[in-house]
């Protein structure tokens, strides 16, 4: 390192004034959190038992995050300006942190900010008092700085092994709750196996020191030396041949298959609960993508086409409403469902033909809230049920298989009780599958082609002799589909379907599946579905922030990475096309990823 | 093929016309029925006239903003509706202290002043902040993305609330000072919506003063106009977009004051559908033209409030009321579909967007 005295010292300063600058949004955000009653909520329970809450942890997390970007914006390579980047954020957003302890002690905030309870107040200073407890945020808040910016600092050899064990950490100690659960949860023969293993993990409130010790340095060390093979094999020309590939392929695909079918039995009933829901979002996911991934036309009332689905089928079963005629076989009144939807889709298409962007959202998201208020008004009571909604909803038996009885009655020996409670899993699971399949083949055939033009240019799609009404109109109607397909599903699933359960919520929440994951990408939005409805049911403590998350979700994915998390390699072109002409690279090969 | 296609349009046309007057035979024929069947006095009729001029001129507030916002950036600042909550919802509790402590009574004026400042000083960050961290990353980005990140920081910016201050309502206080009505002619106008009314008009003069007569208001037009040649000119285009939601977030905080005194309640999802119809509003005006947003506004307040007994119940429709918010929706979805351009508006929706 043979810089000059005044690089080295503009360095430093660019470090001090990075630092100062992430400090000041760390602080606020550490303040948001704290206000937002995060830390009490998460402060139940310890990511380490009787050492580190989960609350603290959030906070030590946002410090980190800010130090690591106060890094990165410093952009040194000097160890000092590193060091005071890191070390400045974090003091400065601790002290921030104090500002909010401190005139919280003086002054009553709690008549304003609900979360801001003397609660609050002992948990951040850990009940030492204000003049004590104060000056552990800043202390934690700069250990975290310096943490990050050690973390920047050592080789990346080092440094992979090292962050994956302590994200394992994290994970294991924000999941213990389900994880706990789950165990005790799963068949007997495997809870014998994870009885010994979650009770090495987890003591009293949190991880046992020795638990997250042992996983740590399990993961840390299986990382560690598979890096070192992974770099090995780089340098040796060794690939599998064609044939050997496709037998591995092969038995991947039927080991997820067997997976998927095991899942539910494996976790449990409250498992299965929690993937019909992602089933039900991956269903509604896969349809919107196909209007706004596909088409990219951005609707933002998919919740009718879900409520169209779910009523239709409900008005058809339901005894209720005391009609003559009522399809007693949900199967019979699926297809209704699914025509009922399929017939608003194009109702919803013909009016927009013409509007492009925000004006079609807003007319989407309009029809949505009609929908959603015919449903409700006294207008249509007593076809729908009005505010009291629909109850009584057929289930989709098969045969002996009945729905949420469990039971099955076999022919020659009549109703026999079983154990069994997943067959809406089943269900989802089936109808995801047709809904993958369709996806899948429709992107890359004619009509999907057709759809990416109209999303890159519509003019020029239609000067290359695209139909504009059909295609349209089809993007419309394949979305809706699926949406009432979900919609009729979850009609039978609750069995009773209220206006209030079709709010404009269902159309952001699908919408943020398919963003998070990535708009046009189809294992994308399988990852989205995972990651944004099963996630937050892990824990439970996530769900009263589900929200705020999913909008901060939404901002910060279109700030920074717009193709999702898993992007269509098209889409990702798209996105990033000014920065890689700018850069002068060669675009990248479509097929790459 | 072009005949062809030429063909299918015109069948589109064809249903268009039939739905546009489907709907039109159904509110003539409504309205007739309940004028023919006399169910309302005129007083009654009046009544809803100026509650609906009240509420229009508060849907005009906040349409400024969407209209402003759009005219300069071409986008819908979705999250719009929670610049038009964060104030009244902030603004609440010092009503509340004021109101607790007898001074709202006291000095009307003062304590009414200083709500509205509050209010719309907290809409006027959340506005800035807004388009600081998430518009003004992704000015050249595809059109797309910024709609979405609007969407998103709307949702972010309703839970962030709540967490603040809680999920429940809250209830502005009862002011005695306005709780009389003045009578004007056949008008019997209750003293709130004297204030709505006439604080509505004075803060739309004065956005229409700022706009025409001072130098940020011409560079405002200026970059409306033509972002690049603006700055060449000389004008800063950060500097006046950000103007411009400061702007708009005043008006939005001022209205939802205004609003908070005539309806009394503030939670956090208030602003969802106040702000669905000043954007209605906005359309309806032509979106990106001043005068037609505040006519817009008035024209859906009246509709709004006059709607429902005229031509729904008409049509022999129970409990009409229940679907005010649907008649601002289909109008919303008829003019984007028959006059995408608005009733003053020059810009076509297919045009720009």
């Amino acid at each position: 390192m043979q810089t000059s005295l005044a690089s080295n010292k503009s360095s430093l300063r660019a470090g001090l004034e990075s630092g100062l600058r992430f400090g000041l949004i760390g602080g606020l955000v550490a303040i948001s959190i704290a206000l937002q009653g995060m830390i009490q909520t998460f402060s139940v329970r310890d990511i380490l038992s009787g050492i580190l809450s989960m609350g603290q942890s959030v906070l030590l997390l946002a410090y980190f995050a800010m130090a690591y970007l106060a890094i990165r914006r410093a952009n040194a390579s000097e160890p000092s300006s590193v060091l005071a980047a890191g070390a400045l954020s974090g003091l400065i957003a601790g002290l921030m942190l104090d500002l909010l302890i401190w005139v919280g002690g003086f002054v009553e905030l709690g008549s304003v900010f609900i979360n801001a309870t003397p609660q609050l107040y002992d948990l951040l200073t850990f009940n030492r008092g204000l003049a004590v407890g104060s000056l552990i945020q800043p202390l934690l808040a700069v250990g975290a700085g310096l943490f990050a910016a050690v973390m920047q600092l050592i080789p990346p050899r080092v440094r992979q092994p090292l962050s994956v064990g302590l994200a394992t950490i994290l994970a294991l100690g924000f999941f213990q709750d389900w994880m706990i659960r789950t165990v005790d949860n799963t068949p007997a023969t495997i809870r014998l196996l994870l009885r010994p293993v979650s009770k090495v993990l987890y003591a009293g409130n949190g991880m046992s020191l020795a638990g997250a010790g042992v996983a740590f340095l399990l993961v840390a060390g299986l990382n560690y030396l598979s890096g070192r093979r992974r770099r090995a094999a780089a340098n040796a020309t060794s690939k599998l041949s064609p044939a050997r590939a496709r037998a591995w392929r092969t038995a991947g695909i039927a080991g997820i298959i067997l997976l998927l079918l095991l899942l539910p039995i494996l976790l449990g009933i409250e498992n299965s609960e929690i993937l019909d829901n992602v089933g039900m979002f991956l269903i509604m996911g896969l349809g919107l993508n196909i209007v706004v991934g596909f088409a990219g036309l951005l609707d933002l009332g998919y919740v009718a086409f879900f409520a169209i689905g779910a009523y239709t089928v409900g008005v058809l079963t339901s005894p209720e409403l005391g009609r003559a005629v009522i399809i007693q076989n949900w199967w019979v009144a699926l297809p209704f469902g699914l025509i009922a939807a399929v017939f608003a889709g194009v109702l919803l298409g013909v009016p927009v033909l013409r509007m492009r962007g925000d004006y079609l959202a807003i007319v989407t998201l309009g029809f949505g809230e009609i929908i959603r208020l015919l449903a409700g008004s006294d207008l249509l009571k007593s076809y729908l049920g009005g505010a009291q909604g629909t109850r009584v909803i057929a289930r989709p038996d098969i045969g002996p298989i009945q729905f949420g009885l469990h039971q099955i009655n076999l022919p020659l020996l009549g109703a026999v009780r079983l154990q069994f409670q997943h067959e809406f899993y089943y269900l989802f699971l089936a109808g995801c599958v047709l809904t993958i399949f369709i996806a899948t083949r429709l992107k890359n055939s004619r009509l999907g082609r057709a759809w990416m033009a109209l999303r890159e240019d519509e003019d020029v799609a239609q000067a290359m002799g695209i139909n504009l009404v059909a295609t349209k109109l089809l993007a419309f109607s394949t979305g809706a589909f699926f949406g009432g397909l979900a919609g009729a599903i979850y009609a039978s699933k609750l069995g009773s379907i209220f206006p209030s359960s079709f709010n404009f919520l269902i159309s952001i929440n699908v919408l943020a599946v398919i963003i998070v994951g990535g708009m046009g990408s189809i294992p994308g939005v399988v990852v989205g579905a995972l990651a944004l409805v099963g996630l937050p049911e892990l824990t439970r403590e996530f769900a009263e922030f589900r929200y705020l998350l999913y909008g901060a979700a939404l901002v910060m994915m279109m700030l920074t990475r717009p193709e999702g998390l898993w992007p269509e390699a098209r889409r990702k072109l798209e996105l990033h096309e000014e920065e890689l002409l700018s850069e002068g690279t060669p675009a990248p090969v479509l097929a790459e990823s | 093929m072009i005949k062809f296609r030429g063909r299918r349009l015109e069948l589109t046309d064809f249903m268009m016309f039939f739905i546009g007057s489907a709907i039109v035979i159904l509110v003539v024929g409504g309205s007739a029925s309940t004028l023919a069947a006399g169910k309302y006095t005129a007083r009654q009729w009046t009544d809803l006239i100026v509650y609906g001029i009240a509420l229009g001129s508060i849907y005009a507030l906040i349409a400024l903003g969407y209209t402003l916002v759009y005219g300069i950036l071409r986008m819908i600042n979705f999250a719009h509706s929670e610049v038009f909550m964060a104030g009244p919802f902030t603004a609440y509790f010092l009503a509340d202290a004021l109101g607790k402590s007898g001074f709202l009574d006291r000095y009307l004026v003062v304590s009414l002043i200083s709500i509205l400042l509050l209010s719309m000083a907290v809409s006027m960050t959340v506005a800035v902040l807004l388009e600081r961290i998430a518009y003004r990353p992704l000015r050249f980005a595809p059109r797309l993305v910024p709609l979405i990140t609007a969407v998103g920081a709307s949702f972010f910016l309703q839970y962030f609330f709540r967490g603040l201050y809680g999920p429940n309502i809250k209830v502005y206080p009862e002011i005695e000072a306005l709780k009389g009505s003045v009578g004007i002619g056949v008008f019997n106008i209750t003293n709130i919506q004297i204030v709505v009314i006439l604080a509505a008009a004075l803060m739309m003069a004065g956005q229409t003063l700022f706009i025409q007569r001072t130098r940020v208001g011409k560079a405002m037009r200026a970059v409306s106009e033509d972002k690049q040649v603006a700055a060449l000119m000389g004008i800063n285009v950060d500097r006046i977009i950000m103007y411009t939601f400061l702007i708009g977030g005043a008006l939005a905080g001022a209205a939802g004051v205004l609003y908070a005194l005539m309806f009394k309640q503030v939670y956090y999802i208030m602003g969802f559908i106040p702000s669905i119809k000043a954007f209605t509003a906005a359309v309806l005006g032509g979106i990106g033209n001043v005068p037609g947003a505040m006519l817009g506004g008035l024209f859906l307040g009246l509709a709004e409030s006059v709607g429902p007994n005229l031509f729904l119940d008409g049509l022999g429709i129970p409990a009409p009321y229940q679907l005010k918010d649907a008649i601002s929706f289909t109008l919303l979805v008829l003019v984007l579909i028959f006059r995408p351009s608005g009733i003053l508006g020059e810009r076509l929706a297919e045009a720009k967007s």
